[in-house]
C-alpha cells in the first residue's frame, strides 16, 4: 500500500505547486499575490461550469484533455517515492514514462487542432517540435544515471544511497532535469504561462477554446505533469542514506516546495527566450548531459 | 504446410481466374475473392501451427538447377503473417474502391490484369518467405518484384504514375542484381543451391569474401526494404499506386527486404563485429532521416512512405543489435534486438496498412491526399478518422498499443548494451537510444500533423466539406485491421511468445540465457499491458464523469474564438507547411524543406506567391544526375547499334575470331 503513497500525495498536492510558483512571483514583484490554494479554487469552479465547445470541433476536443490527464496519471504510477518504490517498476520503465507523457502530449495537440483555430495550430506545432527535441535529452539524463550499472528501473536510477554513490551524473542531471521541467511544462524561459494573447506562447494557446470540465482536466493534468517533473528533479538529487521514512518524506516534500520556489524565481528573474533560441537551450542541455553520460560510463 | 499450400493455390487460381474474367466486375469479384480466401487460409495456417514448429517439403521442379524446396519455421511464419493479414484487408478495401471504377478508363488490362498481378504479388511474397533454395528464392523474388510494377502503374494515363512505376522497376532490379550476385557467389562456393548447403559452406569457411557478400546482401535487400539512401523509390511509388496496393507494398513487400537480410546474415554464419555495427548505423540513419523527411511532407501518402523508411530502419537496428550481441557474447542484447526487429515489422505492417487504407478512403472521398486540401474529415468519416488516429498512435510507438512494445524491446536491447565491455560500445548504445527517443518524438509530431490536419479542424476545400463516408465493405476491411491492432495490444506478451522462437532460432545464439531474457521481457510487457489497461479504464471513467458534469451544467456550441477577428476562414488554419515551420527552423536542411517566395520588391507589390516543398534532396542531387549520366553513356554507345545488318555480321565474325585467338 505504501507504494501508492506517492501517487496519492501527487493527486492531492499537485495543484499546490502552481500556487507556490505564483505566490513567489507575486512576492518578488512586490504584490501580495493569489492564495496558494488558488488552483484548487479554479478547479472547483471549472467542474461546476457548463461547457462551450467550438462548432468546428468533433469528439477530439473533449477526449483529448481526458486522455491527456489519464496518461499523466498513469505515468505517475511509475515514479517512486522518497522512501518507497513505485507501484509499477521494471528495467527500462523510464521509456514507458516518456512515452506515456508523449501520449498525453499527442492527445492535447489533437484536441487543440480540433478547433480549427490558427492560434491553437500554432501552439500545437511548437509543442510537438520542442517536446520532440526534449525527448533525447530526457533519455540521456536517465541513461547517464543508469551508466553506473546499478539498475535500469526508475526505482534504482533515482535512488541516491550508500549503494549508489554520487557521481558525475548527479552533478549535471538534476540541473538538466530542471531545464526539462521548464521546457516540458511550458514555463519561462520557453513559454510564459501568464500571457494569453501573445504569439510566443505554447501551452496556453492550445487550450484557448476549452472550458468547464474540459479545462479542469487540462489544468489538473498540467499540475500533475509539473509535479512529476519536480519529483524527478528532487529525487535525482536527494540523498537517502540514514534517513528514516518519515524524515525522507519530509525532505522530499520540502524539496518539492523548493523546486516550486526555484521555478518562481526563474520566472521572476528571466525574460522569455526568443522562440528560435529554445532549440539552442535544449541543444546546450543535451551537450551537457551527454558529457555527464560519457564521464559516468568512463568511470 | 498443407494450409500454406492451399493458400498458395488460391492465389494462383485467383491470378488465372481474374485474367480470364475480363476487365470488369467479374474480375474484381473473382480476383479479390481469391486473394481474400488465400489470406484467410494463410491466417488459419498461422493460428493452428505451434510457435516453434519447423517443416519442409521438396517438390518436383522442371529446371536443371536448384530445387523447389519450401519450408516454414518461426521466422517465415512471422513474416508471412503481415502478408495474410494485409492480403485480406487490402483485397476487401481494394475490391470496394475499384467496384465503382470505370473499367474502360483503367489501364491496358483493366481490373482483370490488376487482380492477376495482385494475386501474383501475394503468391510471390508467400514463396519468398518459404523458399529454402537459392534458385527458388530468386524466382519468387522476381515475381514479387515484378508484380508491383504493373500494380503501381494502374492509372498509367497519368505521367507521374508512369514515372513512379519506372522508378520502382529500376530500384527493384538494381536491388535484384545484388541479390542475384549474392546467391551466385554463394552457389559458386557451395556447389549446390539449397539453403542448408549454403549455410554449411559458410560455416566451413569456403566463402572467398564473406564481407563482400554481406555488403551485396545489404545493398540488394536494403533497396527493397528502403534503407537510406536506397529509399528514393518509396516516396515516388506509394503515392502513385492505388491505396490498397500501397498498403500491401508498404506493409508486406518492404518487410521482405528485412526478411531477406535476416536470412542472408543467417546463411553467412559467424560474422565480424563490424557487420552488426554497420547494420545499426544504417538502421539509425534510415530511422532518423526517414522520419525527418516524413515530417516535412505535405502529401499524406508520401509522409506515410517516409515513415516506412523510419520503421524499416528500426528493424535494421534490431537486426544489427542481434549481430553485435552475438558477436560480443551478450545474449540479452542479441535476442531482444532480434525480437524487437520482428515485432516491429509485424506492428509496422498492421499500422501502416491501416494508415494507407485510410488514406485511400480519403483519396476516394476528397480526390486528393494533399493535406492542404483536407481538414475536418473526422466528422464526415468518423470510422476512418478514428482508425487513422489509432494507427497513428501505434506507429508513433505510443502505449497502450503494441507499437510501444516493439520500441521497448529495442530499447531494452540497447539498455542491456550499456553493460558491454569498453567505453565505445556503451556510449554507442546510449547514443543510439537517444536517437531512437528523438525519432519517437519526431514521429509523434509527424503523425499529429498527418491526423490532426487531415481529420480535425475545418475543411480546407469544398471537396473535403462534402466528403462522403466510405461504404460498408471498405469499413469492414478497416475494422478488421482495427480489431487486429486492438488484439495485438491486448496480447502483446503472447505475441512476444511468438516472436521469441524466431529470435531464438538465430544461429550461434546460446538458447538458455536467451530464453531467460525473453521470459523477463514478457514480464515487462505484461506490466506495460496492466498499466495500459488502467489507462483505458481511467479514460472511460473520466469520460463518464465528464458526461455527468456536462449533463448537470449544460453545454453550448459557439464558433471558434477568433481572437477578435470576425471573418476567419478555413484557409487561415495552420496548414502542413506552417505546422512544420518550427521544426524546419532547426532541422530544415535534413528535412529537405525548400521555400520559394515570388514577390516584387516595389512599393505596390502585385500578387505574391510563397511555396514550401520538401523534395528528396538525395534524389535530386545524386540519383537523378547519376541516372542521367547513365542514360547519356547508353546513348553514346548507340553508335554501334545502327541497324546495318552486314556490319552486325562483321561484329559476330570479329567476336568469333577474338575468341578463337584467345582460346587457341
Amino acid at each position: 500500500m505504501h507504494a501508492y503513497l506517492h501517487l496519492a500525495l501527487a493527486l492531492v498536492l499537485a495543484p499546490l505547486i502552481p500556487g507556490i510558483v505564483n505566490r513567489v512571483k507575486a512576492r518578488v514583484a512586490g504584490r501580495a499575490g493569489k492564495p496558494v490554494l488558488q488552483t484548487y479554487f479554479d478547479l472547483a469552479k471549472l467542474v461546476r461550469k457548463g461547457v462551450v465547445t467550438s462548432t468546428t470541433a468533433s469528439w477530439a476536443i473533449f477526449a483529448g484533455p481526458v486522455a491527456s490527464l489519464a496518461a499523466v496519471g498513469c505515468a505517475l504510477l511509475l515514479v517512486p517515492g522518497p522512501a518507497t518504490s513505485a507501484p509499477v517498476s521494471f528495467a527500462g520503465d523510464f521509456m514507458f514514462l516518456a512515452y506515456l507523457l508523449g501520449l498525453s502530449r499527442l492527445a492535447l495537440i489533437l484536441s487543440a487542432l480540433d478547433t480549427g483555430s490558427s492560434f491553437e495550430g500554432m501552439g500545437a506545432s511548437r509543442e510537438a517540435v520542442f517536446s520532440a527535441l526534449a525527448e533525447p535529452v530526457l533519455f540521456l539524463c536517465f541513461l547517464s544515471l543508469a551508466a553506473d550499472g546499478t539498475g535500469l528501473s526508475l526505482d534504482s536510477l533515482l535512488a541516491v544511497s550508500d549503494a549508489k554513490p554520487l557521481g558525475a551524473a548527479h552533478l549535471f542531471v538534476p540541473a538538466i532535469l530542471f531545464v526539462l521541467l521548464l521546457v516540458e511544462n511550458c514555463r519561462i524561459p520557453v513559454d510564459d504561462p501568464n500571457t494569453h494573447l501573445e504569439l510566443t506562447m505554447i501551452h496556453e494557446v492550445m487550450v484557448l477554446d476549452h472550458s468547464g470540465p474540459d479545462m479542469a482536466a487540462v489544468v489538473y493534468g498540467a499540475s500533475l505533469k509539473l509535479w512529476l517533473f519536480c519529483a524527478l528533479t528532487v529525487l535525482s538529487v536527494m540523498p537517502r542514506t540514514g534517513l528514516s521514512p518519515v524524515a525522507a518524506w519530509g525532505v522530499f516534500l520540502a524539496g518539492m516546495a523548493l523546486a516550486a520556489v526555484a521555478v518562481g524565481l526563474v520566472e521572476s528573474a528571466m525574460a522569455r527566450l526568443r522562440l528560435t533560441r529554445v532549440p539552442r537551450l535544449l541543444g546546450g542541455a543535451g551537450a551537457l548531459v551527454a558529457l555527464s553520460l560519457v564521464l559516468s560510463v568512463w568511470r | 504446410m498443407e494450409l500454406f499450400g492451399i493458400s498458395l493455390a488460391f492465389y494462383a487460381l485467383g491470378a488465372i481466374a481474374a485474367l480470364c474474367a475480363g476487365r470488369g466486375r467479374l474480375a474484381n469479384a473473382l480476383g479479390a475473392g481469391a486473394a481474400l480466401a488465400g489470406s484467410v487460409v494463410g491466417l488459419a495456417a498461422f493460428a493452428v501451427a505451434p510457435a516453434s514448429a519447423v517443416s519442409q517439403v521438396v517438390l518436383p521442379w522442371g529446371l536443371p538447377v536448384g530445387s523447389l524446396t519450401l519450408g516454414l519455421d518461426p521466422v517465415s511464419r512471422l513474416f508471412l503473417l503481415p502478408v495474410s493479414l494485409l492480403g485480406a484487408a487490402c483485397a476487401v478495401c481494394g475490391a470496394a474502391s475499384l467496384a465503382g471504377h470505370d473499367h474502360d478508363e483503367a489501364g491496358h488490362g483493366g481490373l482483370g490484369a490488376h487482380w492477376c498481378f495482385f494475386n501474383l504479388l501475394l503468391a510471390g511474397l508467400s514463396l519468398v518467405m518459404a523458399a529454402r533454395d537459392a534458385v527458388c528464392f530468386l524466382v519468387a523474388w522476381e515475381i514479387m518484384s515484378l508484380a508491383p510494377f504493373f500494380l503501381i502503374g494502374f492509372h498509367d494515363d497519368e505521367v507521374e504514375v508512369r514515372e513512379a512505376a519506372w522508378t520502382y522497376l529500376v530500384a527493384a532490379h538494381l536491388g535484384a542484381v545484388c541479390v542475384l550476385a549474392f546467391f551466385a557467389a554463394f552457389w559458386a562456393a557451395a556447389g549446390t543451391t539449397g539453403f542448408d548447403a549454403l549455410a554449411q559452406a559458410a560455416a566451413d569457411g569456403r566463402l572467398a569474401a564473406p564481407s563482400a557478400l554481406f555488403l551485396l546482401a545489404l545493398a540488394g535487400f536494403g533497396a527493397k526494404a528502403g534503407f537510406f539512401p536506397l529509399h528514393v523509390w518509396l516516396p515516388e511509388a506509394h503515392p502513385a499506386a492505388p491505396s490498397h496496393v500501397s498498403a500491401m507494398l508498404s506493409g508486406a513487400m518492404i518487410s521482405a527486404g528485412v526478411y531477406g537480410l535476416w536470412r542472408a546474415v543467417e546463411l553467412l554464419g559467424p560474422a565480424p563485429l563490424w557487420w552488426g555495427w554497420t547494420l545499426c548505423a544504417v538502421g539509425l540513419v534510415s530511422a532518423a532521416m526517414g522520419i525527418l523527411q516524413g515530417l516535412a511532407q505535405g502529401n499524406l501518402k508520401r509522409l506515410l512512405a517516409y515513415s516506412s523508411v523510419e520503421n524499416m530502419g528500426l528493424a535494421c537496428l534490431g537486426l544489427g543489435l542481434g549481430l553485435v550481441g552475438r558477436g560480443l557474447d551478450n545474449p540479452a542484447v542479441a535476442v531482444l534486438g532480434l525480437a524487437g526487429a520482428v515485432f516491429g515489422v509485424m506492428n509496422h505492417a498492421a499500422f501502416k496498412g491501416l494508415l494507407f487504407l485510410c488514406a485511400g478512403e480519403v483519396l476516394h472521398a476528397v480526390g486528393s491526399v494533399r493535406i492542404a486540401h483536407l481538414g475536418g474529415l473526422g466528422k464526415r468519416m468518423p470510422v476512418v478518422g478514428a482508425a487513422f488516429f489509432l494507427a497513428s498512435a501505434g506507429i508513433a510507438g505510443l502505449p497502450p498499443l503494441a507499437g510501444f512494445a516493439a520500441e521497448l524491446l529495442l530499447a531494452l536491447s540497447l539498455l542491456a548494451g550499456l553493460s558491454l565491455p569498453g567505453l565505445l560500445p556503451r556510449v554507442a548504445m546510449a547514443g543510439a537510444l537517444a536517437v531512437v527517443a528523438g525519432v519517437g518524438g519526431v514521429a509523434l509530431a509527424a503523425f499529429a500533423k498527418a491526423g490532426g490536419l487531415s481529420f480535425l479542424g475545418a475543411p480546407r476545400t469544398p471537396a473535403a466539406a462534402k466528403a462522403p463516408a466510405p461504404g460498408p465493405i471498405s469499413r469492414a476491411g478497416l475494422l478488421f485491421l482495427v480489431a487486429a491492432v486492438a488484439a495485438a495490444a491486448v496480447f502483446a506478451p503472447n505475441l512476444l511468445g511468438l516472436a521469441g522462437p524466431a529470435a531464438l532460432d538465430f544461429p550461434g545464439l546460446d538458447p538458455a540465457p536467451a530464453r531467460a531474457v525473453l521470459a523477463e521481457a514478457a514480464g515487462v510487457l505484461a506490466s506495460v499491458r496492466a498499466v495500459g489497461g488502467v489507462l483505458v479504464v481511467l479514460v472511460v471513467l473520466l469520460l463518464v464523469l465528464r458526461r455527468r458534469l456536462v449533463a448537470a451544467n449544460g453545454a453550448r456550441r459557439e464558433p471558434t474564438w477568433g481572437c477578435g477577428y470576425l471573418a476567419p476562414t478555413a484557409r487561415m488554419q495552420y496548414g502542413p507547411a506552417s505546422f512544420v515551420e518550427p521544426a524546419a527552423r532547426v532541422m530544415g536542411s535534413a528535412m529537405g524543406v525548400t521555400r520559394r517566395l515570388d514577390m516584387d520588391t516595389g512599393y505596390f507589390p502585385a500578387r505574391a506567391r510563397f511555396t514550401v516543398t520538401a523534395p528528396d534532396r538525395l534524389r535530386l542531387a545524386f540519383f537523378t544526375p547519376l541516372f542521367e549520366a547513365v542514360a547519356r553513356a547508353c546513348d553514346a554507345a548507340k553508335v554501334v547499334q545502327h541497324g546495318r545488318v552486314h556490319l552486325y555480321i562483321l561484329y559476330v565474325l570479329a567476336t568469333v575470331v577474338l575468341l578463337l585467338a584467345w582460346k587457341l
